[in-house]
């Protein structure tokens, strides 16, 4: 057999300062160097994205007086997928004096995690949570409130204190507005350019530091070169490489993986998460995937019939014969084990034969019992911006017939590799938001994605990025006719003429999704040895055919989806394999990544840490040549590892 | 299923456009609008033709990308929804279903259904913000927000920026979604200081782009997805001449 | 590539990208477009708001109000036919003499007909640009603008706020007709007279005058109808769901009142009820 991976250098250093871990931050703020705001005004910066992270950046670069050039592939800013965010956003403000502290965010994020975050990292994020609400209330984003004018919060995520800020079920949306509206100021200030329908397709490295990006202008086509003195990243996650994902269709790693190519290293890219609670497939058609906040399953019941096959109309199936499998289970947690349990459980459920509804991928979420028990008034209240949105996409009542769900792919933890200052293995190269690694471990807590958005946006990177600036100043002026810079954009333009002239017979969104059912079936909720080996010959194939075989019409120079969506499948294929080497190579099950290899007695994931306490960070070398291994070891000085049980 | 479509092509912001007919068939009910078009544009794919352009992301209403004018009505004929969250169980087998893209000057079209909606983006710029720099923010829990105010700034910043408001209102204004942020940002206690300013700078910037007043017809929020009340662009008519009468904005 | 001189020129949808320029141009030449529009939020947004679709608006508001009060003064006055003739030219007369002796004769009478003009000219010259700018914004087909013929009428107008701007020419004109009529006493179907009661029982006793008036009339009520609610919500009163739902209602209430105190007289007299 080919060999899949080599094992490179181990990473040693992380910039993360020593002693005690809640004055890290603060000693590396103070030991970052300064610039002085005039001299600001010199540099450059180009950021890639315009949700959450990147808007947040973006915004405040602006107002500290860099020169910012922002870019993304939709037609605003305020188009970002952070915008689908529902749930809310976590902070250690302990409002309510339920024993909240910065420490317990911490401690909850590092489980959460599973033990596979970097614990400066996780930290510095509990402590910046705080001044993110300040922040985004200052700004207008209207969070619930009390009857007394106080900012409301929920307990989320099966955590015991209630520090999650939210409103209604639309948090993402008010807070990426927020940040959208903090940029566009500075647009009216002068300090950001807004680039919107521009799509990063290559970073141009000079000298070993990223100096600037080339993108192709969507409307006409025409390929630019843009340089600035450092380059930010905030493009978002890779579920799409699923094809079916609760991601906008438009999601994708080309930024991330040009990225990666061109030298930065991937971190854990088979930590992928999957949520329970989404509404199913219902045919060959389906484009996305939707998902239903999991509150839902504080009062549903979640069953499917014993009998495998069992046809009849839910309602008219007895108690008898049905099994609600994760109370039986789980005695303790019953229907709220954590989304990596309850998505396994589901799945398993159906591989046996017993889901419900098109195709048999669906268990039942049913609210009989909490209606009888609380009234149908107070469900609708709870529930009922998100009963209408079921009944609108499926046609079905859920208030007389039990809802069914199935997992989708939902959040990527793994991403670019990046120090505590946020910065990749490219000088220069700065990675924000769900695009980089940093600080979710094996599993993302619920409401910590958005916080982790905006740390990084507001709070983290523009602390940061000046130590850079002072420590690599630019000694010579660069521009678009940079051997380098046009190397890549020659490159980028030949990728392209390959994609209009192969004029094959398959479109592009076969080959997507034919690539998402692979890696779905073999690096989704259950992987394993045997399978990811199958799913690399596989996508190899598809690979091979895509390249031979693809058809898009119409050429370059004008506004062509096909050939947007081209490029970002083929890399899909590149990350797919990747993601498939990294979740062989890990034989352990931890958080979402869960190996069948390795699982206790009872069917629970068994983390193995003597062997895997590590971040697994590739590094790319070349396209027929396996991928480097660089390990960087986790060290945990301040939480305690302990073994997950639901029990 | 089977469905005739007429689809607006238009090559560039430069060509001339017109509609073209094509029929699609075994369509599911269960399938969303924009679904059935990725049926359409796999059958043109397949024959070499080009694929009918058009703008979607989020696909679950949020995002605001979505812009089809379906049957003459913006977003389609479900109140309450956006062209993505459309279902083709509302159509009927045989239904001839047009399709057309926003139509107004200030949306110039980029592509088939595409249109350009920067000047949403301008007029926010001209002051759809509270001036709050990164670090300045007093404790959010400092200044207290009567529930009232908060859930009505909330309902006017649910306004997802599609552009429905325009496409539908017989004299092409964009003041619901104007309106929108005005009494988003008007409604809260942080946002009172540039209240007037905000006003005029936003209605200023929305005449500038070219769109029309309004004559509270209430078009625009009848297609608004979100449905956002047509009180919201009074309440921006109210800001703009307590600010004009105030002289020192 | 063309281009437009003026934003007059009938626009279609399909116009190119500098076609669209040149009329934002022709719009504000006080600002620069092109591909580095540049957004201004500094000084003189006060006087240029004063040029707003939504200042012209109220403009609009105010003066339409002011001309409903005073229509509903006037059909009051009507409504004295039913005192007989020397009640109704006694108050014709009133009307020259009151204010006396602070002011001088006819003086307050005058003073009605200034604020009267002022208003209808504000009115009209804030119709004319509004409607200008709402056909520049719609590629000069305003609700047509769309290929297809389905749902012309959209999803939930009322046929009063289609009549607004031709109802309003209507009732433009129908006002000139009436002064030529009733005030000058110029136009006297059915006889000239002095007496502004006989002028009235002259001219309504024959069918295409009151047919005339009746239409007018209606018109008015539509204007009405759409006017007054927009009137209010131009003005910022339309403040939650339930008012713009009691502002509707006002609207119906005085649409339908001066409908109907206006036609009483004419179809009485026709009817040969008043002599």
């Amino acid at each position: 057999m080919v060999e899949l991976f080599t094992v490179g250098e181990t990473i040693r250093d992380t910039k993360a300062p020593g002693g005690p871990i809640q004055e890290q931050w603060e000693a590396r703020r103070f030991g970052a160097k300064l610039i002085n705001p005039a001299n600001r005004r010199k540099l450059s910066v180009i950021i890639v994205g315009t949700g959450l992270a990147g808007a947040s950046a973006a915004a405040t670069l602006g107002e500290a007086g860099y020169q910012v050039k922002s870019f993304c592939y939709q037609d605003s800013p305020r188009r970002a997928h952070s915008i689908a965010a529902q749930g809310g956003i976590n902070a250690a403000k302990d409002y309510r004096n339920d024993g909240d502290s910065i420490r317990r965010l911490f401690y909850d994020t590092v489980k959460g995690g599973d033990y596979r975050s970097r614990e400066s990292n996780v930290y510095r994020l509990a402590e910046v949570s705080s001044a993110i609400i300040d922040q985004c209330v200052a700004q207008g984003v209207p969070f619930a409130r009390d009857y007394g004018g106080l900012l409301d919060t929920r307990s989320f995520g099966g955590v015991q204190v209630s520090r999650t800020f939210y409103a209604r079920g639309q948090t993402g949306q008010q807070l990426l507005l927020g940040a959208y509206q903090a940029l566009e100021r500075q647009v009216a200030a002068g300090t950001v350019e807004v680039h919107t329908r521009h799509e990063m397709l290559d970073l141009i490295v000079i000298d070993g530091k990223a100096r600037g990006i080339v993108v192709r202008d969507m409307v006409t086509g025409a390929l630019e070169t843009h340089v600035a003195d450092a380059v930010v990243l905030a493009s978002g996650g890779y579920s799409n490489v699923y094809h079916l994902s609760t991601n906008a269709v438009g999601c994708n790693t080309t930024a991330t993986w040009r990225a990666h190519r061109k030298g930065a290293l991937f971190a854990n890219p088979c930590f992928t998460q999957i949520h329970p609670t989404c509404i199913p497939v219902s045919g060959e058609h389906q484009s996305k995937l939707t998902l239903m906040s999991e509150s839902l399953r504080n009062d549903g019941r979640i069953w499917v019939p014993k009998e495998a096959g069992d046809g009849r109309d839910p309602r008219e199936i007895p108690d008898g014969d049905r099994d609600y499998y994760l109370e039986r289970q789980y005695p303790a947690f019953g229907n709220l084990v954590p989304r990596d349990v309850a998505s396994r459980a589901a799945k398993n459920q159906c591989d046996a034969g017993r889901g419900v509804g098109p195709g048999g991928r669906g268990v039942y979420l049913d609210f009989a019992d909490a209606t009888a028990r609380l009234g149908r008034a107070a469900i609708e209240e709870k529930y009922g911006n998100l009963f209408d949105m079921y009944h609108k996409i499926t046609d079905e009542d859920p208030y007389q017939v039990p809802m069914r769900i199935y997992p989708a792919v939902h959040y990527t933890m793994g991403g670019l590799w990046v120090d505590y200052d946020l910065e990749s293995s490219i000088p220069g190269l700065f990675v924000v938001g769900e695009a980089n690694f940093s600080d979710h471990g094996a599993n993302r807590l619920g409401a910590s994605a958005l916080m982790q958005g905006l740390a990084d946006g507001y709070f983290i990177l523009p602390n940061t990025i000046n130590d850079y600036f002072v420590k690599n100043p630019s000694t010579e002026a660069i521009d678009a006719s940079h051997p380098e810079a046009v190397k890549a954009v020659d490159a980028v333009r030949a990728r392209i003429n390959t994609f209009l002239t192969i004029n094959g017979a398959r479109s592009v969104d076969s080959f997507h999704k034919e690539l998402g059912a692979i890696v779905w079936e073999y690096c989704g909720m259950e992987r394993n040895a045997e399978g990811l080996q199958h799913a690399l010959g596989l996508i190899g194939a598809l690979r091979d055919e895509f390249w031979t075989n693809v058809k898009v019409t119409g050429a370059n120079e004008e506004l062509n989806q096909t050939l947007e969506r081209a490029g970002r499948v083929a890399d899909f294929f590149e990350l797919a394999e990747l993601m498939c080497i990294d979740a062989f190579h890990r034989l352990e099950s931890c958080g979402s990544h869960f190996r069948t290899e390795s699982q206790t007695d009872d069917g629970e994931a068994l983390r193995v840490d003597d062997d895997f306490a590590y971040v697994a960070a590739w590094e790319f070398t070349g396209d027929n040549s396996p991928p480097k291994l660089r390990k960087e070891s986790l060290e945990y000085h301040n939480v305690k590892l302990t073994q997950r049980s639901y029990k | 299923m089977n469905v005739t479509l007429r689809i607006w092509r238009q090559h560039d912001r430069h060509a001339a456009g017109r509609m073209v007919s094509y029929g699609v068939e075994s369509i599911s009910p269960d399938m969303s609008f924009l679904e059935m078009l990725d049926v359409l544009n796999e059958q043109l794919t397949a024959a070499g033709d080009d694929p009918v352009a058009f703008d979607n992301d989020c696909r679950e209403g949020i995002c605001g990308m979505c812009s089809l004018v379906i049957n003459g009505i913006a977003h389609g004929p479900e109140e309450l929804t956006a062209s993505c969250q459309l279902y083709m169980r509302h159509f009927t087998d045989g239904d001839t279903i047009d399709i057309e893209p926003w139509r107004s000057p200030s949306f110039p079209i980029l592509r088939d259904l595409i249109v350009d909606r920067s000047a949403f983006d301008r007029i926010i710029q001209a002051g759809g913000y509270i001036s709050a720099p990164t670090g300045a923010a007093p404790d959010a829990a400092a200044m207290l927000v009567p529930k009232k105010d908060a859930d009505r700034a909330f309902d006017a910043a649910t306004c997802i920026g599609c552009g429905a408001c325009v496409a539908a209102c017989p004299n092409g204004s964009a003041m619901l979604f104007t309106g929108a942020k005005a009494t988003h940002l008007g409604a809260l206690p942080q946002g009172q200081l540039e209240r007037n300013s905000r006003a005029l700078a936003m209605v200023n910037q929305h005449d500038a782009e070219g769109f029309g007043g309004c004559t509270e017809i209430g078009e625009c929020t009848a297609v608004c997805p979100v449905g956002i009340p047509l009180d919201m662009i009074s309440r921006l008519n109210g800001d703009v001449l307590s600010a004009l009468r105030d002289n020192t904005t | 590539m063309s281009t437009m001189s003026t934003a007059t020129a009938p626009l279609e949808y399909n116009y190119t990208y500098e076609e669209h320029l040149s009329l934002l141009l022709a719009r504000c030449p006080d600002r620069s477009y092109g591909e580095d529009m540049v957004v201004s939020n500094g000084a003189g947004q006060r006087s240029r708001a004063l040029r707003s679709s939504a200042s012209l608006h109220a403009a609009m508001a105010v003066s339409g109000l002011i001309m409903v009060l005073f229509l509903l003064a006037h059909m009051y006055g009507n409504l004295k036919i039913f005192e007989g003739r020397e009640a109704f030219d006694g108050y014709s007369g009133y009307l020259r003499e009151v204010g006396e002796p602070l002011l001088p004769r006819v003086g307050a009478l005058w003073i009605i007909r200034v604020v009267l003009l002022i208003c209808v000219l504000v009115h009209i010259y804030a119709a004319f640009t509004l409607w200008h700018r709402s056909r520049s914004a719609t590629a000069g087909k305003g609700g047509w603008r769309y290929e297809t013929t389905k749902n012309r009428r959209g999803v939930q107008r009322s046929y009063a706020s289609f009549t607004m701007r031709w109802g309003g020419v209507i009732v433009g004109l129908f006002v000139i007709y009436h002064l030529l009529h009733l005030s000058a006493d110029y136009i006297a179907p059915g006889g000239a007279s002095p007496s502004p009661y006989q002028r009235m029982v002259n001219g309504f006793s024959i069918w295409w005058v009151v047919l005339s008036y009746v239409i007018a009339l209606i018109a008015l009520g539509f204007h009405l109808r759409h006017g007054v609610w927009s009137a209010f919500a131009s003005l910022g009163a339309n403040s939650s769901v339930a008012r713009r739902r009691g502002l509707n209602q006002l609207a119906t209430v005085v649409a339908l009142l001066i409908l109907v105190g206006f036609l009483i007289p004419p179809l009485v007299i026709f009817a040969g009820w008043v002599r």
